[in-house]
């Protein structure tokens, strides 16, 4: 999959989260990411995030660390 | 097994009532029925059926042909008994002298008005003027015309040797019944039908006296160039041959018949098929049906012509790759075929390179099966259905603050209503059952909010106005139903009661703290949503004090880049105002396709098994694991848009699609034909050749709903018997079909009727623990959870507490889509359907409700459309960023400047070729609904469509099958 839509996949479910109240913002994009996404899309975001993270929101980097 | 019922729907003369019991006597019997019942309907409560011309129970009683009238104890006179109300202890008596003689003359004046061809009308057998003659035993009539002229009467075309000025001819304007005056006995029961059943007030009674006649208005006075709906609930009322089906002209009057549901939209109405040995010949909306309660719309009603349409593919076919010709194959070897195709397939690329996309339109059983297939045989997760680009943020969003992704109410709640609130849905043209039945409850004084980018039909109708129409902008959805909310929390409306008891205290004083912000008010989203303020506000006032609330959305919600957190906004509405948990409340998601909340119970989707429990559960998997014997994968699978990406990627290979056109339905065109290109084995299991066939390799006839048995599941959560009525055509139910690929790819599946499916649900999913077709035989259909907790089945849920225990309030922010407006694409396109046409029209168009709708045209404001110098009917050229159509222009002000609307019901339009890949953030549901577009003359097809056109042609030859 190019990396634009995982990008902005990633992004959109963040700006939601982001706006959750809480501090567990993180973790719940991460949950989101491993209840709707296959390992492989996973598997892809974090490699892409690996060689470039610089278009992913911070909340998305900070998720990655924890799938 | 039995799959026919016999039903009982003798018409009771007048509509059932609901009060306190009161007792009477008739004809020496006791009978106890509730107040206000007319004493028509209290004698054939006890068998005894009184003469009657003018009343029938679908409509109230008006009185006029004073046929019914019988004699009671202590009054004068003979009243007519369709419109007396019982009384205590009231003596009635319905035979006498002198009420026979009442009625002999009542049926001699109408005879003498009509003419004696009963033996070659088409209604001969079915006929309650015929019957009433019976009854009344009338004899002869005295009325005799003199030789030379005629008597003045309706029916005759000459009188003597002059045309007979009283007689017209018949009325065949409307595709599917006629009207012919001649045969007419005024008696309004049509009238009265359109008026209260549908609620359309098409029809009137013009004149007076012996000049009184239906008339349908309009310009020409005909039934096609009316406003009616061709609903067909004046043809049901029609005592005589006037109104009639042209199929029962036709074939005849049938002889039996059996209970079934239909397979268009998700009301899910019960009709009656109507057969002669195995040939339809009429589906007739079955009274008893708890959805639609005897009424219909032009689609069920009429529309089944698909199902013997010459297009309709019966032999399995096969081809190597997509660009030679088809060839007709047996079952064995197609299914041979595909079964080695896809594990040759996963042999190279993986278990995970192939999957399934499973039916909306299909059975609860068949679609049960086909995830079966993904995750038993194909042993992996990669199932998913076209609820995905229409409802799945229901699932999602009503799942996180309820606890569960169904509707809360029944369709009978809209019955006790106070104020309804449709949010995206065009209920008149998508729900039109459900549209009538509100408008009835609307006609009663309930209030109506719509909030809609467009002047759908229900804002104004006849005998019907919104109080509030709220035109928001396309995709600022939850920028209005936040600053709803707003209102409602800053003027201290919400319900603190129900909010303590029900709801999470914390959360919801987080949520108020979030939601009282000012940017959230109405006057300050005024600008982004182009709702007025002032409006908003009197909406938001009047659903939280107006009494009870309903809210009722549809694809409008959904189909958003934020349609999950719509969905959560409006549950947000329902908790903070109380409305839920009763009759006449609650949360309605309007389903589209007729299976959508069963396909969704199911498990069709890749991260949940049925009963919307999620794969990562051990717990859950062992269910299926034991009953299977094999393991599943505790990772979700692929989504259709993955599905796509994953294969343009080249990693997904194969895919199994069961009644879906992905290529017409999905969004971005270009995008699905690329996915679908870059296959190697796509079977398509379908009806007709449709669009994604074009890219098939395997291509398996599928059965229709009269063909097959199964169930489906309504909007409602209602679990509808579909029954087989003839044999599949093609040779196999659909289930069977899925089977014998299962079976071929090495499954031991060894069912032989789609109840042993049922039983298999009801033994892993608590939600329907005690449903089973002995059950839906009893009790006609019932609505889930059906278990020990629930036996009856959950008309309304979350009475007593949520499923998931307290109500969750979670925060909404609006972000705006990406999709937005500039200077190349400056107009908002936003799509839908109309009443005639069904989804991608591949039924739909296969009939005669193409005369309603024959092609999609393009809605644009008159102001919008001078300043490009488009006229109405001109052919217009339609861009976004993903491509470009063409199609006809039409001028309105249902539209506001600045927004552009279409249907996508042809493929010819191809409106997908428009919309773009954005999607909900959480199920990345397709933003249909919003798509920059730029709209200019052009002078025909583009190449795109010619293109298509020539690749589709191409792709569906067909090979002679070989001698
Ligand atoms: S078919 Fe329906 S809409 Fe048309 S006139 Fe009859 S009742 Fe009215
Ligand atoms: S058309 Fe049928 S229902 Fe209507 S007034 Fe005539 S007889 Fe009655
Ligand atoms: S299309 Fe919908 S409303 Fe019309 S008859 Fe079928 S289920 Fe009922
Ligand atoms: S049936 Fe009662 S007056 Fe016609």
């Amino acid at each position: 999959m190019s990396h634009e839509k995982l990008t902005r996949m990633a992004n959109q479910i963040a700006s939601f989260f982001a706006t959750q109240p809480g501090s567990d913002q993180a973790q719940r994009v991460a949950e989101h990411l491993k209840d709707f996404w296959g390992p492989e899309m996973r598997d892809e975001l974090k490699a892409h995030a690996a060689a470039d993270d610089s278009d992913l929101s911070p909340l998305v980097r900070d998720a990655i660390l924890l799938i | 097994m039995k799959d026919f019922v016999i039903p009982d729907d003798r018409d009771m003369g007048t509509p059932a009532k609901v009060g306190a019991a009161v007792t009477l006597s008739v004809d020496g019997f006791d009978v106890t029925v509730p107040e206000g019942t007319s004493v028509m309907r209290a004698a054939a409560e006890i068998g005894l059926k009184i003469p009657k011309l003018c009343a029938t129970d679908s409509v109230d009683a008006f009185g006029s042909c004073r046929l019914c009238v019988v004699e009671i104890e202590g009054r004068r006179g003979t009243p007519a008994s369709c419109t007396t109300p019982v009384m205590e202890g009231m003596v009635v008596r319905t035979q006498s002298s002198k009420v026979k003689k009442i009625r002999n003359g009542v049926m001699e004046l109408y005879i003498s008005d009509h003419p004696l061809d009963c033996l070659t009308c088409a209604a001969n057998g079915d006929c309650e003027l015929q019957d009433m003659a019976g009854a009344v035993g009338l004899r002869d009539v005295r009325y005799i015309a003199p030789q030379a002229g005629g008597l003045a009467n309706h029916f005759e075309p000459r009188s003597g040797a002059e045309a007979n000025p009283e007689w017209m001819a018949k009325d065949e304007s409307n595709p599917y019944f006629t009207y012919d005056p001649a045969k007419c006995i005024v008696c309004s029961r049509c009238v009265r039908a359109c008026e209260e059943v549908q609620g359309t007030f098409a029809l009137t009674i013009e004149g007076r006296g012996f000049d009184s006649r239906v008339s349908a208005g309009g310009p020409l006075d005909d039934f096609l160039g009316s406003d009616c709906v061709s609903c067909g609930a004046c043809v049901q009322a029609c005592p005589t041959g006037t109104l009639q089906e042209k199929s029962v002209i036709e074939l005849g009057t049938p002889e039996r018949s059996v209970i079934t549901t239909c397979a268009y939209c998700g009301v899910g109405c019960s009709f009656k098929a109507e057969m002669n040995g195995d040939e339809l010949v009429r589906m007739v909306p079955y009274k008893h049906g708890e959805a639609n309660r005897g009424h219909s719309c032009v689609k069920g009603r009429f529309a089944y012509g698909y199902a013997t349409h010459q297009d309709r593919i019966l032999k399995p076919m096969i081809r190597d790759s997509i660009d030679q010709p088809w060839k007709e194959v047996s079952w064995e070897e197609a299914i041979g075929f595909a079964a080695a195709r896809m594990r040759g397939l996963q042999e190279k690329y993986g278990r995970k390179s192939i999957g399934v996309i499973t039916s909306s339109r299909c059975t609860n059983e068949e679609t049960y099966l086909v995830q079966k297939l993904a995750r038993g045989v194909f042993m992996n997760n990669n199932t998913d259905t076209c609820a995905r680009v229409c409802h799945s943020p229901t699932g999602y969003g009503l799942g996180q603050t309820f606890g569960t992704s169904a509707g809360t109410q029944n369709f009978d709640s809209v019955q006790y209503t106070d104020v309804a609130v449709i949010i995206g849905a065009n209920p008149t043209d998508g729900h039109p059952v459900f549209a009538s039945r509100l408008k009835k409850r609307l006609r009663q004084g309930a209030k109506l909010i719509v909030i809609d980018p467009r002047r759908t039909d229900i804002v104004r109708s006849a005998h019907i106005e919104a109080s509030y129409h709220l035109p928001l902008r396309p995709g600022t959805n939850v920028a209005v139903v936040s600053a709803l909310a707003h209102v409602i929390v800053d003027e201290a409306l919400f319900d603190e009661t129900f909010i303590r008891e029900r709801c999470d205290w914390d959360e919801f004083t987080e949520y108020a703290e979030f939601i009282k912000d000012v940017r959230h008010s109405p006057e300050m989203t005024e600008i982004l949503t182009g709702v007025p303020a002032e409006d908003l506000r009197k909406a938001a006032r009047l659903y939280a004090t107006g009494g009870n609330g309903s809210i009722y959305y549809g694809l409008g919600v959904t189909e958003h880049s934020q349609g999950s957190t719509t969905v959560m906004a409006i549950a947000n509405l329902a908790m903070l105002t109380g409305n839920l948990g009763r009759e006449g409340v609650g949360v309605n998601p309007l389903r589209g396709q007729n299976n959508v909340q069963g396909a969704c119970d199911m498990g069709s989707f890749p991260h949940e098994l049925p009963g919307y429990r999620h794969v990562k559960g051990e717990e859950v998997r062992s269910i299926f694991e034991d009953l299977w014997g094999v393991k599943i994968d505790p990772e979700p699978g692929l989504r259709i848009p993955n599905m796509l990406d994953a294969a343009v990627g080249g990693s997904f290979k194969g895919l199994y699609c069961q009644g879906e056109d992905i290529l017409q339905s999905d969004p971005d065109t270009h995008h699905v034909a690329a996915g679908l290109a870059a296959m190697e084995c796509v079977i398509v299991h379908d009806l007709f050749l449709n669009e994604t066939a074009n890219y098939a390799h395997v291509f398996l006839p599928g059965s229709t709903f009269l063909e097959k048995n199964g169930t489906f599941t309504n909007a409602e959560r209602r679990i509808n018997r579909v029954r087989k009525v003839m044999q599949p055509k093609n040779g196999y139910e659909d289930w069977e079909v899925t089977q014998l690929l299962a079976k071929a790819m090495g499954a031991d599946w060894q069912y032989t009727h789609p109840t042993q499916i049922m039983d298999e649900i009801a033994a892993t999913t608590p939600g329907f623990a005690n449903v089973n077709y002995a059950m839906l035989e009893e009790r006609g259909s019932v609505q889930w959870p059906c278990n020990d907790a629930a036996p009856e089945g959950s008309p309304i849920m979350h009475v007593d507490g949520f499923v998931r225990g307290k109500g969750r309030f979670i925060v909404t922010e609006y972000i705006a889509t990406d999709e937005r407006t500039g200077p190349r694409f400056p107009l908002l396109l936003t799509t839908g359907r109309i009443l005639s046409q069904y989804n991608v029209g591949a039924q739909t168009r296969r009939t005669e409700n193409t005369v309603w709708h024959a092609e999609d045209v393009l809605e644009v404001h008159p102001h919008d459309a001078e300043v490009r110098g488009i006229k109405e009917g001109d052919w217009v050229k339609l861009a976004s960023r993903a491509g470009e159509t063409s199609l006809r222009a039409t001028l309105t002000d249902r539209v506001v400047p600045g927004v552009v609307y279409t249907t996508f019901h042809h493929p010819d339009t191809q409106a997908n070729v428009i919309t773009t890949d954005f999607s909900d953030w959480a199920t990345n549901c397709p933003e249909y609904k919003v798509t920059a577009v730029q709209v200019g003359l052009s002078n025909g097809p583009t190449e795109w469509q010619r293109e298509y056109n020539e690749q589709a042609q191409q792709s569906r030859r067909i090979l002679p099958a070989a001698e």
